[in-house]
C-alpha cells in the first residue's frame, strides 16, 4: 500500500512544525525518517496515523485519504508511537488481545496471532506479567507486538529500537527488514547507523522541510563532490619530495600528511577527477611501495550535520 | 458496536484489577447502608416499608461516587499518552467515549444490584410498593448516566485526575443545587428553565413511581450532551494542539 504525502503542513500557533512536505513511500520500501529533535518527524507520523489533523495538505494511504476514511486507514496501519505509551496495569496477553479486537482481527485468528507475536518479539517468558512490571526493552517489544498484531500493510515506527539491548536491536532490525519486503515501512530514528542498516531510502527533514531524499548511496554521492583518498606509502625516504610530486599530478588538488601516522597522506582530487591511477603510476615509476589506497566516503553523520546545522 | 463492547469490557476489567471497583463499591454500600439503616432519619424512623430513604441517600452518594469513577477515564490516557495508542486503532472517538461510558454505567449497575438485599429485607417487613422501588432504581440509573457523561466530559478536557474529579463535582453542583436556588430567585420563563434544569425535580417524581417521558428525556439529553462534548474535546486535538 502506497503512502502519498502531499503538501502537508501543520501549524502550532505561529510556528510551522512541518511546512508543505511531500513524499511517497511504496510497498517493499523502508523509509528512514531522520532529523534533529523538533524537526517534525513525530508530527508527520501522527498525521499519517490519523491522530492529528494537518493544517493543510493531504495524506493518502492506498486510495484512502486521512480526511475521509480514517477508520480504513487506521486498520491498515500498525503504529508504534514515540515513548511507547502502554496500559501498565494490563497483562501482556490481555493487552494484545484487546488491541487485536480493536483492530478487527477475526475472533478465531486472534489466539494464533497473539502466539505468533509473542514468539516473534521474544515475550514468551513475560507474557503473563503486567506491562508495568516489564523492563523498558520488554515494553518496547510489547509496543512492536501490538503494532504488528493485525498484520498491517503499513508500519509506522517512531524510534523502534530505543531501550533495546544490542542483540535485540539486531533482531528487531532484521525483523523490520523482513517486514519491509512486502510492506510499507516508515521509521524515524536519530541513530544513524540504524538507518544505514535498515532503510532503503532516507528522508532528512529539518525545521519542517525536507532537506534530502534518496538512498544512502545517492545521498553520499551528492554530499561528497571531490574524491578523497587515503594513501599510505611505505619507506619513502624523502617526505617533501613525495608530497610535492603527488601535488604535481594533474588531477590532485591537495595533499595533507596524516598527523599521527607516518607515511599516510590524505589526497583530495580536483573536482570531477580521479587520482587513483596517476598515484599508482607515480609510485611504480618512482619505485615507491604503495601499501594502502582507500577512498574515504562521506559518512552519513557528516551529511546529516551539513544539512541540519546552519 | 463490537468495538464499543471491547473498550467497555477492558475498562471494566481495569476497574476490578486495580481495586478501584471494590473500594468504590464498599464505600458506596457502606455510606448508603449506614444512612439507610442506622442513622437518624432511617427506614425505621419513617416506619413504612419503603426504600425512599435509600434513594435519597444514594442520590448523594452517587453524586460523589461517579466523578471518582470517571475522573481517570480520559484524563489518565491524556497524561500517559495512551490516548494516542487508542485513537490510532481502528476505532472512532465516539466509540471510545461510549465504551468508557458503558463501563462506568455497568459498574454503577453492579453497585446498585448489590443493594437489592435492602429491597428484599424491606419486602419481608411489610407491603412494598414494588413499582415505586423499580422506578427508584431506574431513577438512580438515569441520574448516574447524566453524572457519568458530565464526568467523562470533565475528564476529557484535563490530564489531571483531581482536576477532572473537582470539575465534575462543580458541574454536578449546578444541576443539584445551584439551578434550584436560582429557580427560586427568578420568576417567569427564566425561573421555569432553572426549575427544569434541576436534577432533583426529575429524580423525585421518578423515585415516587411516576414515569414521565419529560424526565427521561431530561436525563438522556444531559447524558448525550455530555458525551458529545467529551467527543468534541477529544477531537479538538485535530484543531488546536
Amino acid at each position: 500500500m502506497n503512502i502519498t504525502v502531499e503538501n502537508l503542513t501543520k501549524q502550532y500557533g505561529s510556528q510551522k512544525a512541518i511546512d508543505s512536505i511531500s513524499f511517497d513511500v511504496k510497498p517493499g520500501e523502508i523509509l528512514g525518517f531522520l532529523g534533529p529533535n523538533g524537526a517534525g518527524k513525530t508530527t508527520t507520523m501522527k498525521i499519517i496515523t490519523c491522530f492529528m489533523a494537518p493544517s493543510d495538505g493531504d495524506v493518502k494511504v492506498g486510495e484512502f485519504s486521512i480526511h475521509d476514511n480514517q477508520e480504513q486507514i487506521k486498520k491498515q496501519i500498525g503504529y508504534l508511537p514515540e515513548n511507547n505509551p502502554l496500559y501498565y496495569e494490563m497483562p501482556v496477553l490481555e493487552y494484545l488481545d484487546f488491541v487485536a479486537e480493536l483492530q478487527g482481527v477475526e475472533k478465531s485468528k486472534i489466539k494464533n496471532r497473539i502466539v505468533e507475536m509473542v514468539h516473534l518479539t521474544g515475550l514468551n517468558e513475560e507474557k503473563h506479567k503486567k506491562i508495568g512490571e516489564l523492563s523498558k526493552g520488554y515494553r518496547q517489544r510489547v509496543g512492536l507486538a501490538q503494532a504488528m498484531i493485525h498484520d498491517p500493510e503499513v508500519l509506522i515506527l517512531d524510534e523502534p529500537t530505543t531501550g533495546l539491548d544490542p542483540n535485540q536491536i539486531i533482531e528487531i532490525r532484521k525483523l523490520i527488514r523482513e517486514l519491509g519486503r512486502e510492506k510499507t515501512v516508515v521509521l524515524s530514528t536519530h541513530i544513524l547507523p540504524e538507518v544505514e542498516a535498515t532503510c532503503d531510502r532516507i528522508l532528512i527533514i529539518n525545521k519542517g522541510k525536507i532537506v534530502a531524499d534518496g538512498t544512502p548511496d545517492t545521498l553520499r554521492k551528492q554530499a561528497q563532490g571531490e574524491e578523497i583518498l587515503k594513501v599510505q606509502i611505505a619507506e619513502a625516504q624523502n617526505r617533501d619530495e613525495l608530497i610535492s610530486s603527488i601535488q604535481n599530478l594533474e588531477s590532485v588538488g591537495m595533499v595533507d600528511p596524516v598527523v599521527d601516522q607516518a607515511g599516510s597522506y590524505i589526497v583530495q582530487s580536483k573536482e570531477g577527477k580521479s587520482s587513483r591511477r596517476p598515484i599508482f603510476q607515480l609510485c611504480v615509476q618512482k619505485n615507491w611501495i604503495l601499501t594502502e589506497m582507500t577512498p574515504i566516503e562521506t559518512k552519513l553523520e557528516d551529511i546529516f550535520r551539513d544539512l541540519t546545522i546552519e | 458496536m463490537n468495538k464499543i463492547w471491547t473498550i467497555a469490557t477492558k475498562e471494566l476489567r481495569t476497574f476490578f484489577d486495580s481495586l478501584t471497583a471494590y473500594i468504590l463499591i464498599v464505600v458506596f454500600l457502606g455510606l448508603s447502608g449506614f444512612f439507610t439503616w442506622l442513622s437518624g432519619s432511617d427506614i425505621f424512623f419513617i416506619g413504612q416499608a419503603t426504600l425512599q430513604p435509600f434513594f435519597s441517600v444514594a442520590y448523594w452518594t452517587l453524586f460523589f461516587f461517579t466523578p471518582a469513577l470517571t475522573m481517570r477515564m480520559i484524563a489518565e490516557e491524556n497524561k500517559t499518552g495512551t490516548i494516542e495508542l487508542l485513537l490510532t486503532k481502528s476505532v472512532s472517538d465516539w466509540e471510545v467515549i461510549v465504551g468508557k461510558f458503558i463501563a462506568c454505567l455497568l459498574l454503577i449497575i453492579i453497585a446498585l444490584a448489590l443493594t437489592l438485599p435492602y429491597y428484599i429485607s424491606i419486602w419481608s417487613m411489610g407491603p412494598v410498593d414494588h413499582g415505586a422501588v423499580w422506578c427508584g432504581y431506574l431513577g438512580l440509573i438515569l441520574m448516574s448516566m447524566a453524572f457519568i457523561s458530565i464526568g467523562l466530559f470533565a475528564s476529557s478536557i484535563s490530564n489531571n485526575q483531581i482536576v477532572a474529579f473537582l470539575l465534575a463535582l462543580f458541574i454536578g453542583v449546578f444541576f443539584l443545587i445551584i439551578f434550584q436556588v436560582l429557580a427560586g430567585d427568578f420568576t417567569g420563563i427564566i425561573g421555569e428553565i432553572f426549575d427544569y434544569l434541576t436534577i432533583n425535580n426529575h429524580f423525585e417524581s421518578i423515585s415516587r413511581g411516576v414515569i414521565d417521558s419529560r424526565d427521561i428525556i431530561y436525563f438522556l439529553s444531559i447524558s448525550f450532551l455530555g458525551l458529545v462534548l467529551a467527543e468534541t474535546a477529544l477531537s479538538k486535538r485535530n484543531i488546536v494542539d
